[in-house]
């Protein structure tokens, strides 16, 4: 760890995200939705920490609930992302062959298309909401650990254990589940690290675009664009979220620069 | 995606006609747009039409869809090519010049550049350009366009200056990496090393047979960002309320115009393979190998 610089930064600002996150459930300075026309835009001070929005609502308040909101939609669409990439990777690489390019192909499109584009398609069709901002994340984000996964197992399955395992009679399930499995593992946690930053940008910017978490309910990219109207007035409430989502997508990419770096020795020579 | 969006729950005539619809009203608005045919008939004839660039007319405004699209296109086609200059004219000096000294820069800079570039979302570069220049210092517009449209050119210009800044600077972050890297390939390379042996300062052999080498890699990735530079351009319009193809398929979104935005993203997805074929056209042009393989 101590030598691991990148690792530690990345631990430490996602810890502190989690446990601001977790703080929240417990405990926030004011009600985040109690709206009180004498804070009204008020400026950072002892009794509100980071001012105040239009509304008088608590900016600090809001900032711990919306990372709630935040993580666990992050950790849905990754779980989606990560169920569905493995189980696609893996199909497409060890698959019969009039599977196989068929779904490479499917992984290609999906890879090509944008999460925004998606989910605004999503949007249009089921409304705006949470689920559909999680179910787009979700799947557009799959295609890259799809494609990664597919690359790593097709070298595993040219390695001589597993053709060992063949040559004894394992199946193909025993030898997805003994062989390949376990070694793609130390992958899959670093492709989970970099989703779940991919998926805290997307889903700010899609609830930043009003397709993502509905109101009442705090979420950082709508903070943003709720204090952007105010702007000239005051242009420091808009600067929080901004930090906030800034801090926890830095702690996610580095967290996985750190995990590649203690995990696969290859890359600690690497330049880029 | 035609398919999702025919899946939709509800009825698009019950949409339209509101809740005065009587079932033969809705039957005959169906017959009308073709609703009642088979979903696959519904989609050739569709494809079909769009092929020939007629898109239909919005279900909802009957406004016609093809013409609205390129009406629109005139902000968001002038901002992604404003943006990508700008991202190019800064990100390859930026990437040769971190290149060039990378004992020095390697580690920091760099990778402080290229982490933040990918952790900053786009919406807040915009708002805080927006904070810094339009409400601070007062030089751009913090949004809007002109309703006269380009005839006004250089205030279109001036309100596009901050919404291509915002989306180039998270490009030519990436775009920097890109020209970095390709960068020390060249300097590592035989014909380089061949280059300084006849004298050549490493400005001079750069300039003189490294840049084109080292540009053709950084060509390839802004033509695979091409994509991410459209959705940059939805969100971007939406920061500065710029009246483009992005905000045109949020509202669409937010009235249900599932006919407007089905042919949006159709017009979206093929000029988003357009690019990458003329890309690809650019390339060639750029590399003498693939060029003489013809």
């Amino acid at each position: 760890m101590k030598r691991n610089r990148t690792l530690f930064l990345g631990v430490s600002l996602v810890s502190f995200s989690v446990v601001m996150a977790l703080l929240s459930i417990f405990w926030t300075p004011y009600d985040p939705l109690e709206i009180n026309p004498d804070s009204s835009l008020a400026k950072p001070s002892w009794s509100h920490l980071l001012g105040a929005d239009v509304l008088g609502r608590d900016v600090l308040s809001n900032i711990l609930v919306g990372s709630r909101t935040t993580l666990i939609t992050a950790f849905l669409a990754v779980m989606i992302t990560m169920v569905l990439g493995v189980i696609a990777g893996i199909s497409a690489s060890v698959s019969p062959r009039w599977f196989k390019s068929p779904a490479i192909y499917g992984i290609d499109i999906v890879l090509a298309l944008p999460t925004v584009l998606f989910a605004i398609v999503l949007a249009a069709i089921y409304g705006p909401s949470t689920l559909t901002a999680v179910v787009a994340i979700g799947i557009a984000t799959a295609a890259a650990v799809a494609q990664v996964t597919r690359r790593e197992v097709n070298v595993i399955l040219t390695s001589d254990f597993v053709i060992a395992a063949y040559a004894s009679g394992s199946g193909k399930g025993r030898i997805i589940r003994r062989h390949i499995l376990p070694n793609i593992r130390a992958s899959l946690f670093i492709q989970a690290s970099g989703a779940s930053a991919l998926a805290i940008l997307a889903e700010s910017t899609l609830s930043y675009l009003g397709l993502g978490t509905t109101p009442p309910a705090p979420s950082w990219g709508r903070m943003m664009a709720s204090s952007q109207q105010y702007l000239l007035i005051d242009p420091i409430v808009a600067l929080w979220p901004g930090f906030a989502i800034v801090i926890t997508v830095l702690g996610f990419n580095l967290l996985g620069d750190g995990l590649r770096e203690a995990l696969d020795p290859t890359l600690r020579s690497s330049k880029l | 995606m035609f398919l999702l969006l025919r899946l939709l729950p509800g009825d698009l005539a019950i949409a339209k006609l509101g809740i005065d619809a009587t079932p033969e009203s809705i039957v005959q608005l169906q017959q009308e747009f073709g609703l009642d045919r088979p979903i696959i008939t519904q989609f050739f004839s569709w494809f079909g039409h769009a092929l020939r660039g007629d898109m239909g007319v919005s279900m909802l405004t009957g406004v016609d869809i093809a013409d609205e699209i390129i009406n629109k296109a005139k902000v968001t086609l002038p901002l992604i090519a404003f943006a990508s200059v700008l991202a190019l004219s800064f990100a390859i000096p930026l990437g040769m010049y971190a290149a060039l000294h990378f004992r020095r820069w390697d580690g920091i800079s760099t990778s402080v550049v290229s982490q933040l570039g990918i952790a900053v979302p786009t919406f807040w570069v915009g708002v805080i350009l927006v904070t810094i220049f339009a409400v601070i210092f007062q030089i751009f517009p913090s949004g809007g366009f002109p309703d006269v449209g380009w005839s006004a050119w250089a205030s279109c210009l001036k309100s596009l200056t901050l919404p291509a800044i915002t989306l180039a600077l998270g490009q030519g972050a990436m775009l920097m990496r890109f020209a970095r890297s390709a960068t020390i390939d060249v300097i590592q390379q035989d014909y380089f090393r061949t280059a300084r042996a006849t004298g050549l300062t490493r400005g001079q052999a750069l300039r003189i047979h490294g840049v084109r080498n080292a540009l053709i890699p950084v060509v390839s990735v802004l033509g695979m960002q091409i994509a991410t530079l459209i959705v940059g351009a939805i969100i971007v319009e939406s920061v500065f309320a710029l009246p483009g193809i992005g905000q045109m398929l949020l509202q669409d979104v937010g009235i249900n115009d599932y006919t407007k935005v089905q042919g949006t993203v159709a017009a979206t997805t093929a000029a988003v393979f357009f690019v990458s074929f003329l890309i690809d056209v650019t390339l060639n042009a750029l590399n003498p190998k693939t060029r003489q393989r013809q």
